[in-house]
């Protein structure tokens, strides 16, 4: 009788202790940071906490590193074998949610009202991802650079004209301190391009596709603004501004901090390192060349995927991983910009007075979204040949046309990418 | 006379060292690169490559770098990964081809040849072409195992060998070296009553040492360094290769000093198969002497 006891007790105790593992439905998660310690130990403490928060569902999670990520989840797609929660470069994210590779995040909006835009992953009306941070490029220089060449510290409130910046790169050619007076980090290539550099179009008046349809890239890429910009890309280059496409990836990653470049054009990623070489270092807003000073935004975000059996619970996770708390630990440990103001006062570097918080501010006032639209991935890497070649002397007319064409044949062979 | 033919072949065998030493080192100088890389910092690393320097043991020099790459990513894991799919697929594949040419060269059967010239004609076929349909099968195919039937052999070991065992390339070898091997000695050997499988192990193969090394090479450069593949059937940590790996080094400020130690170790799996195997192609060419 006692054995009997003993025996339903403890099936009695094992069930209880059980229960609640037993509920917990597995979501699995893919995520971009393999590779990167940091990072991969906030995320992993995400998802414990998360697990342990709750018990209904719970999160495994698959790490790649950023390099083979898109490829993997494409052919996942494929294959029909993604997971439930996605991380997706906020650029590439309509692509994915058009080709279903995602669905729509139920997520309750007003949870983020108070984000910056860059990390709201919205297409076709609808929010489909969205980013525990942002990141945002500003031309660094120092201000023993400004004082030595006598130029004026451009604001937000009065960034400097386009004008103002060329004297500025001819003041630090004519010094003769200088291999170059400007960075541009053309060292870098890939989504480096579009997202650094299409804001100077931007600011031209021109832009990668035209935006308010998106069935072409024509005016938008080839009209007179997007000439104008061409013409001046071409300049920086050909006149001795800056470095081409043949820079040494080293000089990219410490030219600057080595006194080789008056000016560089660089994220707040490049910030800390820096300010520790030079603490005068200061991060400019852009310059604005008669449309506004622009800069890129949107950076990784997290979604659900388009084969999910549990979007609640996927969006549960999500909602979760907003709290304040982890968008500062992310940017304490990774010094990406915290996606809120209330999570930006925790952080180290992005608290008002912080040595970054300007990127804050940047990202406010400056930042505007690659176009938002499937074929970005392909119109991006026309873009990038664009730029190279003509920064490598090609016509800048005939390079134009034809990105444009290539842009647009893309556009049809897709039927419009689902724009009417 | 006997002095000046003496002095001319000294200088002869001067010029044929130095033109082999200057090869040697042409081939050898990025293999210095790299292990020397793997030792410094990456502000030396870098500072130096403008110079002979980055090939020279000098400065600060320490294995910082191993440290930090194995705390990146799991190297022993990814190194033993490679290794198992490489050592598999390179065993199999011998074997499978090797019978496959044998029946090529050997037995009379009808339509060999046409099979033959498909199987060639597969070697004009980038991979790259035919990946996602194999995907497409991969994803769907059934394994019996543990937990029963199942369909999919995504994030398996055999998803990175079985499409790899069978190749134009290696059967195409085999072949070109059987069709030159003696006719007598295989007509003896029926004579003697030999059955077909007797004569592959104990005549033909004993024979076959040179193309065994050699496709046994070429089979383990192309699956050590496969890249593709993996990247696109391989979604588990727990089943990635090295060169996917080698993906883990490249952040956005990359270490270069890291990577050059990731790869020194990589590298010397295929260094020492190559060695090991490099003897045993010399070794079978003296051997064997089946032309004389």
């Amino acid at each position: 009788m006692n054995h009997l006891k003993l025996t339903a007790g403890a099936l009695t105790l094992s069930t209880m202790l059980a229960s609640p593992l037993l509920a917990q439905t597995e979501l699995t998660m893919w995520y971009h940071g393999a590779g990167n310690e940091v990072e991969s130990n906030i995320i992993n403490q995400i998802v414990s906490d998360f697990n342990a928060s709750q018990s209904d569902w719970s999160v495994s999670l698959e790490s790649f590193p950023q390099g083979a990520y898109n490829d993997s989840v494409v052919a996942a797609a494929l294959a029909g074998n993604l997971p439930d929660i996605l991380d997706v470069d906020g650029p590439v994210m309509p692509n994915w949610a058009w080709a279903g590779y995602m669905q729509p995040l139920p997520l309750d909006e007003s949870l983020i009202e108070d984000f910056l835009p860059g990390p709201k992953g919205y297409w076709d009306g609808e929010l489909y991802s969205i980013g525990l941070w942002d990141a945002a490029v500003a031309l660094v220089t120092r201000q023993s650079t400004l004082d030595a060449l006598g130029l004026r510290t451009p604001t937000l409130e009065e960034p400097w004209t386009g004008e103002e910046f060329m004297a500025a790169l001819d003041a630090a050619k004519a010094s003769g301190d200088y291999e170059y007076a400007f960075d541009l980090g053309m060292a870098w290539t890939g989504e480096w391009y579009p997202y650094a550099f299409s804001p100077f179009l931007q600011s031209f008046g021109g832009d990668i596709v035209d935006r308010s349809t998106y069935l072409t890239a024509e005016g938008a890429l080839n009209g007179d603004a997007a000439l104008e910009f061409g013409e001046w890309w071409q300049s920086l280059f050909a006149e001795g501004y800056a470095p081409g496409t043949s820079q040494d990836p080293a000089d990219r990653d410490n030219g600057f901090v080595e006194g080789k470049y008056a000016f560089s054009w660089n994220g707040n990623w490049a910030a800390l390192n820096a300010l520790n070489a030079h603490d005068d270092t200061l991060f400019l807003p852009a310059p604005d060349f008669g449309n506004g000073p622009k800069i890129g935004a949107a950076s990784w975000q997290f979604g659900v995927s388009g084969t999910s059996e549990h979007p609640d619970g996927a969006a549960a996770f999500i909602e979760f991983a907003l709290q304040d708390q982890y968008l500062a630990d992310f940017s304490n440990g990774i010094g990406l910009i915290p996606a809120t103001a209330s999570s930006a006062q925790m952080t180290e570097n992005y608290a008002d007075g912080g040595p970054m918080a300007v990127f804050f501010e940047l990202t406010e006032a400056q930042a505007l979204v690659r176009p938002v639209t499937p074929g970005y991935v392909v119109a991006a890497k026309v873009f990038e040949k664009a730029l190279a070649d003509i920064a490598n002397g090609a016509d800048v007319a005939d390079t134009l046309d034809a990105a444009v064409d290539e842009i647009d044949n893309d556009i049809e062979a897709n039927s419009g990418y689902g724009h009417n | 006379m006997a002095a000046v033919a003496g002095d001319n072949h000294r200088l002869r065998l001067v010029v044929r060292y130095m033109v082999l030493t200057l090869i040697a080192i042409i081939f050898i100088f990025p293999l210095v690169f790299m292990v020397m890389s793997s030792l410094k910092p990456d502000q030396q690393l870098l500072s130096d490559t403008g110079s002979l320097r980055a090939f020279l043991p000098v400065g600060d020099l320490s294995f910082d770098n191993y440290r930090d790459a194995f705390a990146r990513a799991p190297v022993g894991l990814f190194v033993f990964n490679s290794m198992l799919v490489t050592g598999v697929t390179v065993v199999l594949s011998l074997l499978i081809c090797s019978l496959a040419a044998f029946s090529f060269v050997f037995l009379n059967w009808t339509g060999k040849g046409v099979v033959l010239s498909i199987i060639l004609a597969t070697l004009i076929v980038p991979f790259e072409t035919i990946a996602i349909p194999l995907l497409l099968i991969a994803s769907q195919l059934p394994w019996i195992g543990a937990e029963g039937l199942t369909f999919g052999w995504l994030n398996t070991y055999r998803i990175q060998i079985v499409p790899f065992i069978a190749d134009g390339l290696t059967i195409y070898l085999f072949v070109q070296y059987f069709k030159d091997l003696p006719a007598e000695l295989i007509e003896a050997s029926r004579v003697e009553g030999a059955t077909w499988l007797q004569i592959y192990r104990r005549v033909v193969m004993p024979l076959s040492g040179p193309v065994l090394a050699t496709a046994a090479i070429l089979k383990f450069l192309v699956m050590y360094n496969q890249y593709l593949w993996p990247l696109i059937v391989v979604q588990q940590e727990s089943y990635r290769p090295v060169m996917v790996g080698l993906q883990y080094f490249f952040q956005l400020n990359i270490a270069w000093g890291e990577v050059m130690a990731y790869l020194s170790l990589i590298t010397l799996p295929v260094l020492a198969f190559y060695l090991v195997l490099q003897r045993a192609f010399i070794a079978s060419i003296a051997s064997t002497g089946v032309k004389g």
